[in-house]
């Protein structure tokens, strides 16, 4: 197989984009389109300060590596969830140091455990009715939202890419979750001074490319998945996807930015005008909150000290 | 080429296979998905359409995440 660029050795096909590249053209070619989506969806500009969200898998790592090739100003967040089974979390940390340490680049970490008292298995344990992954994703968001704002980045970036938003859009397809799809987009934006603006600027890339771009730069990743992902329906989503794609190269990109088209043409406007939110401040951590006097974040902790 | 057979990896788990064949015809065998993971020979990324020469030893990365 050879590159469609060079002639030289292949190693990828991109049926989708009808390209074959070497190891340099296709390096050359993820920092074009990267930065073609950055510019395209206005995340962000080389004097902004950005923080990443790294989690040492390949996705996070590729995005950091890319931005700072790109030249943009970068930090790390990694945030220690204390997933305990085969020493999950302080694996994952290790290569995120890593991978700082060799770029000389600065890498804030957050033990939740050390911080809070407990790791994500025990707090969703004790959270009765919360699954992992929500109590997962609600005390990631809180403490990306909390070093953002206490920094003063521009925005957080996670390296979510096309397959991530594809399983998520054919999810809340599945289920005409309207709200969701509407909101579901390559920007996130502030809602509020203390909540942070959200980027993805890896999300027109395919996963099996961010792989790919990890593996010839010699980025060194965690392999092991998550524990309580095995039996994700996001895993299951992205198979049956996958298996479209084979019978058909780009569907999942032309799903995607066709909906991304469709939004933008109007088709998700809902006959209700957005509501206006109202903004409580939490008062133990001071976060705006729509909800009473305590944020999520800090309910579920308090729920946890206190158990009905 | 000769003929002869070749390693695959792949997590806790590792495979013989005859040389002569393409890596995609690999992993199918061995019962994989050629869309869920990406080949290694010798640390370095290869093509699926890559022959497998005998002896060798290909690592299998999977790309699919979940969360």
């Amino acid at each position: 197989m050879k590159c469609t660029k060079c002639g030289g050795v292949a190693v990828i096909n991109m049926p989708q984009h009808r390209l074959k590249l070497c190891a340099e053209h296709f390096k050359e070619w993820v920092l074009s389109m990267v930065q073609r989506t950055i510019k395209r969806y206005r995340m962000f500009g080389p004097k902004d300060r950005i923080l990443v969200a790294v989690s040492g898998g390949k996705d996070s790592l590729s995005l950091w590596d890319i931005l700072i090739r790109l030249g943009y100003q970068t930090e790390g967040l990694y945030i220690n969830l204390g997933i305990t089974h085969e020493n999950y979390s302080d694996v994952s940390q290790e290569y995120a140091e890593a991978f700082a340490a060799a770029h000389d680049a600065p890498l804030h970490i957050v033990n939740v455990r050390e911080t809070y008292g407990q790791g994500i298995p025990d707090l969703a344990h004790t959270g009765r009715g919360k699954r992992m992954c929500s109590v997962c994703g609600l005390v990631k968001r809180h403490i990306m939202n909390r070093i953002a704002y206490e920094g003063g980045y521009a925005a957080i970036a996670t390296g979510h890419n096309l397959d991530d938003e594809v399983a998520v859009l054919l999810q809340n397809t599945l289920h005409w979750q309207g709200g969701y799809l509407k909101r579901q987009a390559p920007v996130l934006p502030s809602t509020h001074p203390r909540l942070a603006r959200k980027v993805k600027p890896l999300c027109h890339l395919y996963e099996r490319e961010t792989a790919a771009y990890a593996l010839v730069q010699g980025i060194a990743f965690v392999e092991q998945e998550c524990p309580y992902s095995v039996n994700a329906k996001t895993i299951f989503y992205k198979q049956i996807l996958n298996q479209l794609e084979r019978r058909s190269p780009g569907t999942k990109m032309q799903f995607y930015l066709g909906f991304l088209r469709a939004k933008e043409e109007g088709l998700f406007c809902l006959d209700e005008p957005e509501k206006e939110l109202t903004w409580n401040t939490c008062r133990k951590c001071g976060q705006p909150t729509t909800a009473g006097d305590l944020c999520a974040f800090c309910r579920l902790w308090e729920k946890q000290k206190h158990p009905a | 080429m000769g003929t002869g057979t070749a390693k695959i990896k792949y997590r806790k788990q590792e495979w013989e296979v005859n040389s002569g064949m393409t890596v995609r015809a690999a992993i199918e065998k061995v019962g994989l998905d050629p869309y869920s993971v990406l080949a290694l020979r010798n640390k370095k990324l290869i093509n699926d359409q890559t022959i497998i020469e005998p002896g060798d030893e290909i690592k299998l990365v999977n790309v699919i995440s979940g969360g």
